[in-house]
């Protein structure tokens, strides 16, 4: 049983990376926007001061017999001045033809009136903000449009830019580290109630088919409904087929019983010896189908147990005590003695019915095999481990087949005209295993099997 | 030994009944619960031997009446489950064994012999035959003061012979009766048993004769 799940994908993985993906991005955009928002702000600063200066220059510009004079005010560089030593160039120009300043500035087109225009720009590769402003001065006879254009590098602006981006960088990746520490939060808040129902469904006995009636989600709601009403039909199934072994069980080994009842009394009757022969092997059939069918079943029974063992405190002496006092009849019609070397007792944690059946299947097998008079010494050890050794006076197991015995319908090649099925030591095997034990067959230096079960 | 059978198979019963009265036991049929409990109120029976599944009911019930109303009439329970977990419950209920069917009359009866001998009140009266008494359910062999107990095939094998004496058992009827199906039985392990017999009654009135080519018979006298 057992069979992993066909896993593809992970609800809490899924889960997870959305949110944190989605965390990522928030962050990401937090930066770009906050950067860019904060570029524009300083962008802004630089130019309106930008602004100032070139007003202030051409507010300077007279024209003075019908010639141009700039006075520059001082405040209109010092303004300008950053602690990075930014650069600042200036150029005037009178209608089209340079008056002063820096011939390589760019000119930028200043917009009518008296609007400053701005504009970024390079020069010898280094990028600058510009403004430029004109007026038109008007003398006794002449007319002439002054233009001051004044950029400045951007070291400044660069630094503070830099120092912005950083913080908003330090800001997002916390975010970021918080908004994994909430989704994964989440994460496991949602999917609790999904591990809460797994474990209470791992944790249920074998045959513990009731309905989940623990409160769940909405959400798993459906899910759940949908698991109970497949419980419950798997229960009522399992109930079907167990009345119906049941009663299929009746239904034929009544009629065996009958037969075979009749075989044994006829055999009393009859004297000749062919009629006599053909009862016994009567008798043996029956008794070879019903051994095998009960075999079959515990066989079964067993696996299905085995996967989900109902364990509990057992004292192994008691478990062996009340065998022997079922199988004493039997022994004794062989005159075979069960003798019991024990401890007070033996703690076990294990499957009571297991158990039992894991030992019937080794004193049976002993007593079947066992000559008549001769005694089974059935010892339970605590040390090294609980375990049940027991011991007879037949022939033994073949040596050759002492590793091949217990699978499943393997018979020693010894066991001609003794009835069995071949599963007592699969089932003894079987129900060692499942309590982490094991089934050692040996044979006695002075003749006889003896089979060490341990748990 | 006077039984209750309550098996609601006809045959079975008819059969299991014949069985039982060739070893000369009395048995009364019950093939229904309610039946069964009247015959149980007004019979001292010293063995009920039931099936599970009656038509009027689940002979569980019935044990657990029976139980209830503080009758120590021992119960074996004839169960077609071979499932170790009912063969339990079946024992938790009261039951004092139990015999799975289809079940070797043999094993019943020892069956029925331990059960008898754990339930010491039930005294079952001795078999008796010239000075020798045989208490088969101890499986001890009296003659005068001495006592012997015999060995349980030993004790089968008498009680064949001591129930009918002057009746002669060929080898083959006797060995049947002493081994099981599956056992390799010669008709000369019979001739083991019958010495050992006829050591035990060496001082009694009785003797085991061989008649050739026959078997065996129990005189006395």
């Amino acid at each position: 049983m057992g069979d992993a799940a066909n896993v593809a994908g992970s609800l809490r993985a899924r889960l997870a990376l959305t949110l944190i993906g989605g965390a990522a991005g928030l962050a990401v955009l937090l930066f770009f926007v906050v950067r860019s928002y904060a570029a524009q702000i300083a962008q802004q600063g630089q130019d309106s001061i930008l602004q100032a200066s070139v007003t202030s220059i051409l507010d300077a510009a007279i024209l003075r017999d019908g010639v141009l004079e700039v006075d520059f005010p001082y405040a209109a560089f010092s303004i300008l001045s950053t602690d990075q030593d930014d650069r600042v160039f200036y150029a005037i120009h009178q209608d089209e033809r340079l008056l002063s300043g820096y011939e390589a500035l760019p000119k930028i087109d200043p917009k009518l009136g008296n609007g400053v225009s701005h504009a970024s720009t390079t020069i010898n590769g280094t990028s600058v903000r510009s403004a430029a402003a004109a007026r038109t001065l008007v003398g006794a006879d002449a007319r002439t449009r002054v233009t001051v254009t004044v950029a400045q590098t951007q070291e400044a602006l660069a630094v503070t830019l830099n120092r912005i981006s950083r913080n908003v960088a330090l800001f997002g990746t916390g975010f970021f580290f918080l908004s994994v520490l909430v989704a994964s939060w989440a994460t496991s808040t949602t999917i609790r109630p999904l591990e809460r129902l797994t474990d209470s469904i791992t944790r249920r006995g074998p045959k513990d088919l009731s309905p989940v009636s623990q409160p769940v989600p909405l959400e798993m709601g459906r899910m759940v409904t949908s698991l109970n009403s497949l419980m419950g039909r798997l229960d009522t199934s399992l109930k079907q087929s167990e009345d119906f072994i049941a009663e299929a069980a009746h239904r034929v080994r009544t009629p065996l019983a009958t037969v075979r009842s009749y075989a044994e009394t006829t055999l009393q009757r009859v004297e000749r010896e062919e009629n006599r022969q053909a009862l016994r092997a009567m008798v043996r059939a029956i008794d070879e189908s019903s051994r095998a069918a009960g075999q079959l079943l515990d066989h079964a029974m067993i696996t299905f147990r085995a996967d989900h063992l109902e364990r509990e405190e057992l004292d192994l002496v008691v478990l062996v005590q009340d065998l022997v006092t079922r199988l004493t009849p039997i022994a004794e019609m062989k005159d075979i003695a069960l003798t019991v070397v024990s401890p007070p007792n033996v703690a076990v944690s294990g499957d009571p019915i297991l158990l039992q059946n894991a030992l019937r299947n080794l004193v049976d097998n002993a007593l079947k095999y066992s000559p008549v008079e001769s005694e089974i010494v059935i010892e339970v050890r605590s040390e090294p481990g609980p375990c049940v050794i027991v011991q007879d006076e037949g022939p033994g197991f073949p040596p050759d087949q002492m590793t091949t015995l217990a699978a499943r319908f393997s018979r020693g090649d010894n066991a001609k005209g003794i009835i069995g099925s071949g599963l007592g030591l699969t089932i003894a095997q079987d129900v060692a295993h499942a309590h982490g034990g094991t089934l050692v067959l040996n044979n006695r230096e002075k003749g006889g099997a003896c089979v060490t079960f341990s748990v | 030994m006077k039984f209750l059978l309550v098996e609601d198979n006809l045959e079975l019963a008819n059969a299991v009944s014949a069985r039982l009265q060739m070893d000369g036991h009395v048995v009364d049929h019950a093939d229904r619960i309610a039946d069964a409990s009247a015959f149980v109120d007004t019979g001292d029976y010293d063995l009920i031997l039931l099936d599970i599944m009656l038509p009027d009911g689940d002979g569980r019930t019935f044990l657990k009446q029976h139980r209830a109303g503080k009758n120590d009439t021992p119960v074996i329970v004839l169960t077609a489950r071979s499932q170790v977990s009912d063969r339990i419950s079946m024992l938790d209920l009261g039951a004092d064994d139990y015999v799975t069917k289809p079940f070797d009359h043999e094993e019943l009866q020892a069956r029925c012999r331990a059960v008898l001998r754990r339930n010491a009140g039930n005294a079952q009266p001795d078999i008796r035959l010239g000075d020798v008494t045989l208490d088969p359910v101890a499986g001890q062999l009296k003659i005068g003061t001495q006592v012997v107990t015999l060995r349980n095939r030993e004790l089968r094998l008498l009680e064949l012979l001591i129930n009918a004496p002057g009746q002669i058992f060929s080898k083959a009827k006797l060995a049947d009766r002493l081994f099981s199906y599956d056992e390799d039985a010669s008709e000369n392990a019979i001739e083991v048993y019958i010495g050992r017999l006829r050591r035990h009654l060496e001082t009694s009135t009785l003797r085991i004769t061989t008649l050739r080519g026959l078997g065996y018979r129990l005189d006395h006298g």
